[in-house]
């Protein structure tokens, strides 16, 4: 199947400051605001796309239906083909697959894919509660289940599983924070330290405040196109290698307990009395990079990946996606923060604008963010788009971005290269 | 919704109520709901593969064949567990809460329920716990809970 699609590249990105709250904007001209971005940058126009995707996740949140079809209109491409994606946190990541699908398959030239969310709308207590709808309505939420509290439960089990630390969960925090210094974009840069994260009031034992994404208003979107359509544009286009998605049970309690999905850098030995995924691991996080991999000819993304966009929602769901992406075998993700290998510097660095827990969360944008920021990485644009090269990996060849619904409900992996 | 009470103005945001009665059907797991009435767990075993699920389930997910209930034991140890501080907005008076995911001797999956521990002793896992039940029933799923066996 993979031979007789059409590559796919990138060809502009656009993104919103995100804040906690917007009022000025609405979902529409937060939408807006991000195209004219990416439409400026690359000399496009809204008449050269073909059509688009929608990227929202909850219409609580919301307060309107089909708002897709309403940021459609605002921005003139009311007429063309458009369809909404949801999943969870995962929406803009597949989104922006639904997007790559409409190009690999022939269907347009040139898609566009924007996410937006307004989680103002709501206050926090009550946010939590909306998300939480977001998990089994029977038989988890009305216990006092949220999604602080289920990500706990998988980060107790890890720690117990793997001796990872509170500590090492709270270098993830000073990391990303401190990237968030250089984004102009981010909402929440702070220089901290350590103990600021350890010190912060506890949410959900082991996760703490600062070990918690934010809740955001803003609107990000990437305009994906055919070979041709790349060639014809200005800027430098970023080819989308290969897709890879899967999915997991809903609940944790059904998660089962049986043998690890190997990547190629991986045998059977490493994982003899490992009973997975249990609630230590993501496995639809591994099976999604397993099959992006496979697509992609990746067979040591440990040495391959040249850096990473991680869904940190929970700092402890970081040090799980760096083994669940096979950056480290299992058990070692606290070792690999711990060493400094996902910092600006390291051989990974991961979420280098700062992530969900600095740069922001606003849910449906956030997959989009991603694949914007990893695109910037890789045409070498950083210092144009966020002010400075501070942030800037030294000549990238290739991206991963990655995120998650739920509990890993669903989960999203896309690599991206520079050409 | 609909009326506005004028929270702002430069841009005008108005506030309003939203609130709806919901008829939430637990349908085929209604057997489980009704059960924890009568101090009874139910879990279920797939009539064809044999899997044993902790949470009640009318189909086994691996061969999609019916599942026959099952009475789980009501003895389990910690397989991992939280305590909450924050919550979402309907539990905010319910803070702190300790949950946890209950694993059953001889049965292949979890049951996430709350955890009643006395103040000063701290949940861990492989903790020896014991199932109780509300004797006013709600009807949800809080109407079975652990503590310390
Ligand atoms: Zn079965």
């Amino acid at each position: 199947m993979a031979d007789n699609q059409r590559k796919v590249y990138m060809i502009a990105g656009g993104v919103t400051p995100f804040k906690k709250i917007n009022f000025n904007d609405d979902f529409r001209l937060n939408v807006k605001h991000s195209l004219d971005y990416a439409l400026k940058d690359s000399g496009m126009k809204t008449e050269d796309i073909d059509g688009s995707v929608s990227a929202y996740f909850s219409d609580h949140l919301q307060g309107q239906l089909i708002a897709g079809a309403m940021s459609n209109d605002f921005i003139g491409l009311a007429g063309k083909p458009s369809k909404r994606i949801e999943g969870g946190g995962a929406t803009g990541g597949l989104a922006f697959q639904t997007a790559y699908e409409e190009i690999a398959s022939g269907t347009m030239d040139t898609c566009l894919a924007y996410g937006f969310e307004n989680m103002s709308h709501v206050g926090t207590w009550r946010g939590n509660d909306i998300i939480a709808l977001g998990s089994d309505a029977s038989f988890d939420y009305p216990l006092g289940g949220f999604y602080t509290a289920y990500y706990a439960l998988m980060a107790t089990r890890h720690m117990y599983e793997f001796g990872t630390t509170e500590k090492q969960m709270a270098m993830v925090s000073v990391k990303n924070h401190g990237n968030a210094m250089h984004n102009p974009y981010a909402q929440a840069p702070m220089d901290i330290t350590v103990e600021d994260v350890l010190k912060s009031p506890v949410v959900s034992s082991p996760i703490k405040m600062l070990d918690i994404c934010l809740m955001s208003d803003g609107a990000a979107c990437a305009i994906l196109a055919s070979e041709e359509v790349a060639k014809s544009v200005s800027g430098k286009p970023v080819l989308i290698k290969s897709i890879g998605s899967s999915s997991d049970t809903m609940r944790l309690a059904d998660r089962p307990f049986g043998k690890v999905p190997l990547l190629p850098n991986e045998n059977d030995s490493m994982y003899r009395d490992l009973k997975y995924p249990g609630v230590h691991s993501f496995r639809a996080g591994r099976l999604a990079a397993r099959m992006a991999y496979r697509k992609a000819g990746i067979t040591s993304p440990e040495k391959e990946i040249d850096f990473a966009e991680l869904y940190d929602a929970y700092t402890s769901a970081e040090i799980q996606a760096y083994e669940d992406m096979g950056f480290c075998p299992y058990g070692q993700g606290g070792k690999f923060v711990e060493d400094g290998r996902s910092m600006l510097d390291g051989d990974i660095p991961v979420n280098m604008e700062g992530g969900l827990q600095a740069s922001g969360h606003a849910i449906g944008a956030t997959g989009i963010m991603q694949a914007v920021y990893a695109f910037w990485q890789l045409q070498e644009t950083v210092h144009k788009h966020l002010g400075s090269n501070r942030l800037q990996v030294k000549n990238p060849q290739r991206g991963l971005i990655h995120s998650h619904a739920g509990t890993g409900a669903y989960e999203a992996v896309t690599i991206m290269e520079a050409v | 919704m609909g009326y506005g009470r004028l929270l702002k103005i430069d841009p005008v945001v108005v506030e309003w109520n939203y609130n709806i009665e919901y008829r939430h059907s637990y349908a085929e797991d209604s057997p489980f709901f009704m059960a924890l009435g009568r101090g009874r767990l139910l879990g279920s075993k797939c009539k064809s593969c044999g899997f044993k699920y902790g949470t009640y389930r009318k189909y086994c997910m691996y061969c999609g064949s019916e599942t026959d209930d099952i009475e789980l034991p009501l003895h389990g140890k910690v397989h991992s567990f939280t305590t909450c501080y924050y919550s979402g907005e309907t539990f905010r008076g319910d803070v702190p809460y300790t949950l946890v995911l209950v694993e059953f001797p001889g049965v292949d999956s979890l049951f996430m329920s709350r955890l009643f521990i006395n103040s000063g002793e701290k949940p861990e896992i492989g903790m020896d716990i014991v199932a109780q039940f509300k004797k006013f029933q709600t009807f949800t799923v809080n109407d079975v809970y652990f503590v310390p066996a």
